[in-house]
């Protein structure tokens, strides 16, 4: 059984990953995006869907970027944890293909889940089947557009599939609310076997929440 | 002159009503110098009060004669296309309460002696010097404004935005915290005593003698400068090199470069400083908090609707970071609008005055969000 499939044609990458997102997230919302870099999303979804928004980001230059963007950055670390936050204070809180990089992913994303009433995660998913082709016929780690690092320089230090995540959720009780399955520029909602779809799909969001 | 102010003079107003002061005492009047730049628009809301530093005075940008060699002390932040842009905004800087640039202090002539204050000046507090920049912008007409200020200056404009909620629009503060660590307490400690046991000090009953507390006054600076830099910064300035020569003298006299720039800045800083004026001040920064009548600096925030900037540097070790972050976590706590940027630099403390390239993209961006919502 598959899910609704969509062709978004030319928007690919990172274009699509941040349209995706801000079709998921609601009008007006209050968001706090971790990771957020130079603040590309978070503005698109201030410009598109007029959230309300900060963002947390821990390099200087894209602090300094997103400040010139006209938006409310914090400087800081997401594996201190997210202390200055309030139990549910945000409606959405994002972290967008930054989980894999983060030093404690399992306390980030409870941090996550207590201080947001949802919880946008994505990642790319090690689990596709370039990356386990390239791993089985090169024997060497996968490299890829959004895979681009070297083994010794990568941030990707705690790199996981889509059947990682959901028992990940699962031995947690954490609800998956909804689940969008990216392929170039192929986007599928809510595939119900994941066996194929942990196959076949190159990145992926969740949203999830306790 | 590009981009500069030009030439300025520093104004004074006298404001003859007594000022309740935090300590019970009442000062019964005082003057204000001040310095503006740029046009304060019609509807009164282009204002911005920069506030100054433990030494710093009311000129803060541009240069009161042409052939001046040194200009305000923010000028690189301060002018026109600046961070703090006077074709768009009315910039106002005041010399704070107690020091020694005009504003009344320690030196000042009182009025019931006849003679200067000295130690029967009262003791003041960051929120006393505030109350009287209150005076001063209420003279000048400004009913919103923004404020901005690093490290005491930063202090101040803490105060601003927690005891006039009503009328700052925007906050930054720049290398400052909401309190003193013990450690940023212990070296005004030994400033002030190197000023109280100088032989010529006298009670702080000094200005009609021929011999000033001079040395004294200088061994604080000196101590002062050692908290402004770092372990980095004065690597790179001094490293172990010798005052103009190859090796050592073997005696007690300047033998190292750094010896040499200490001994200098002491000097010249008795020129242009008052010792009594460098006890009320370092006093007044120690007994800052800023959470102390709220209870925490949560709630202190609680009636501000301002938009906050803060700025900290990473090897500033005597307004660390983690200070700047507790503003930040408790803006954040109290759902205010902050950003915060931690900007990398070798220079210790000082980067504040230094690093105005980074700072002033930060601060035009920050002030021109802030123009979009008003």
């Amino acid at each position: 059984m598959l899910g609704q499939s969509k062709d978004y044609g030319k928007t690919k990458g990172l274009r699509l990953n941040y349209k995706i997102i801000s079709e998921i997230v609601n009008d007006g919302a209050k968001i706090l995006d971790l990771g957020c870099g130079d603040g590309t999303l978070l503005k698109q979804l201030i410009d598109e869907k007029n959230v309300r928004g900060i963002g947390v980001e821990i390099d200087q230059n894209s602090v300094i970027s997103a400040i010139e963007k006209g938006l409310s950055i914090i400087q800081g670390n997401i594996d201190a944890g997210l202390k200055e936050f309030t139990d549910k204070e945000y409606d959405w809180v994002i972290l967008n293909q930054t989980v894999q990089s983060t030093d404690k992913p399992d306390f980030v994303i409870e941090e996550m889940l207590r201080v947001g009433k949802k919880v946008v995660v994505s990642f790319p998913n090690f689990a596709y089947w370039k990356v386990r082709f390239y791993l089985f016929f090169k024997g060497k780690m996968p490299k890829s557009k959004i895979l681009p690092f070297e083994w010794f320089n990568t941030p990707n230090i705690h790199l996981l599939t889509i059947n990682d995540f959901y028992e990940f959720c699962n031995k947690r009780n954490i609800k998956i609310l909804q689940s969008v399955y990216m392929t170039r520029a192929k986007v599928r909602h809510g595939m119900l076997i994941r066996a194929i779809s942990n196959f076949f799909t190159e990145e992926v969001i969740f949203v999830i929440s306790r | 002159m590009k981009n500069s102010v030009g030439i300025v003079q520093t104004q004074y107003i006298h404001i003859d009503e007594p000022l309740n002061l935090d300590s019970g005492k009442v000062l019964p009047q005082y003057d204000i110098a001040y310095e503006t730049y740029g046009e304060l628009n019609e509807d009164k809301s282009n204002a911005i009060l920069v506030l100054h530093a433990l030494t710093g005075d009311a000129h803060a940008a541009g240069k009161h004669n042409p052939t001046d060699k040194k200009v305000g002390w923010w000028d690189d932040m301060i002018g026109p296309d600046k961070a703090f842009d006077t074709n768009k905004y009315f910039i106002i800087s005041s010399n704070m309460l107690g020091g020694c640039a005009g504003t009344t202090g320690p030196s000042s002539i009182n009025p019931q002696t006849g003679r200067e204050y000295g130690l029967d000046f009262p003791v003041i507090t960051v929120g006393d010097a505030v109350k009287v920049q209150k005076k001063l912008v209420d003279y000048l007409g400004v009913k919103k404004l923004m404020v901005a200020g690093g490290s005491m200056g930063g202090m101040q404009a803490l105060e601003w935005a927690t005891t006039h909620s009503d009328m700052v629009e925007a906050c930054i503060i720049i290398a400052s915290t909401s309190k003193l660590s013990t450690q940023a307490i212990a070296f005004n400690a030994v400033g002030r005593n190197a000023i109280l046991s100088d032989p010529y000090f006298n009670d702080g009953n000094y200005y009609q003698n021929e011999k000033q507390p001079e040395r004294g006054l200088s061994i604080a600076r000196m101590v002062g400068h050692i908290t402004y830099l770092c372990e980095e910064a004065m690597q790179n300035k001094f490293a172990r090199r010798f005052q103009d020569k190859d090796k050592p003298d073997f005696d007690f006299n300047i033998d190292f470069e750094v010896e040499s720039y200490l001994e200098h800045q002491g000097k010249i800083f008795v020129n242009r400083f008052d010792a009594n004026s460098y006890l009320y001040i370092t006093k007044a920064v120690d007994y800052y908090d800023t959470a102390q009548c709220y209870g925490s600096l949560e709630k202190a925030f609680a009636d501000s609707h301002a938009k906050f900037l803060v700025i900290s540097f990473t090897s500033d070790w005597l307004f660390p970071t983690y200070q700047s972050k507790e503003i930040v976590n408790a803006l954040v706590k109290a759902h205010k609008d902050v950003s915060f940027c931690e900007i990398k630099s070798p220079c210790g403390h000082d980067a504040f005055l230094l690093e105005f390239e980074t700072q002033t993209k930060i601060i035009k961006s920050f002030l021109n969000k802030v123009d979009h919502i008003c």
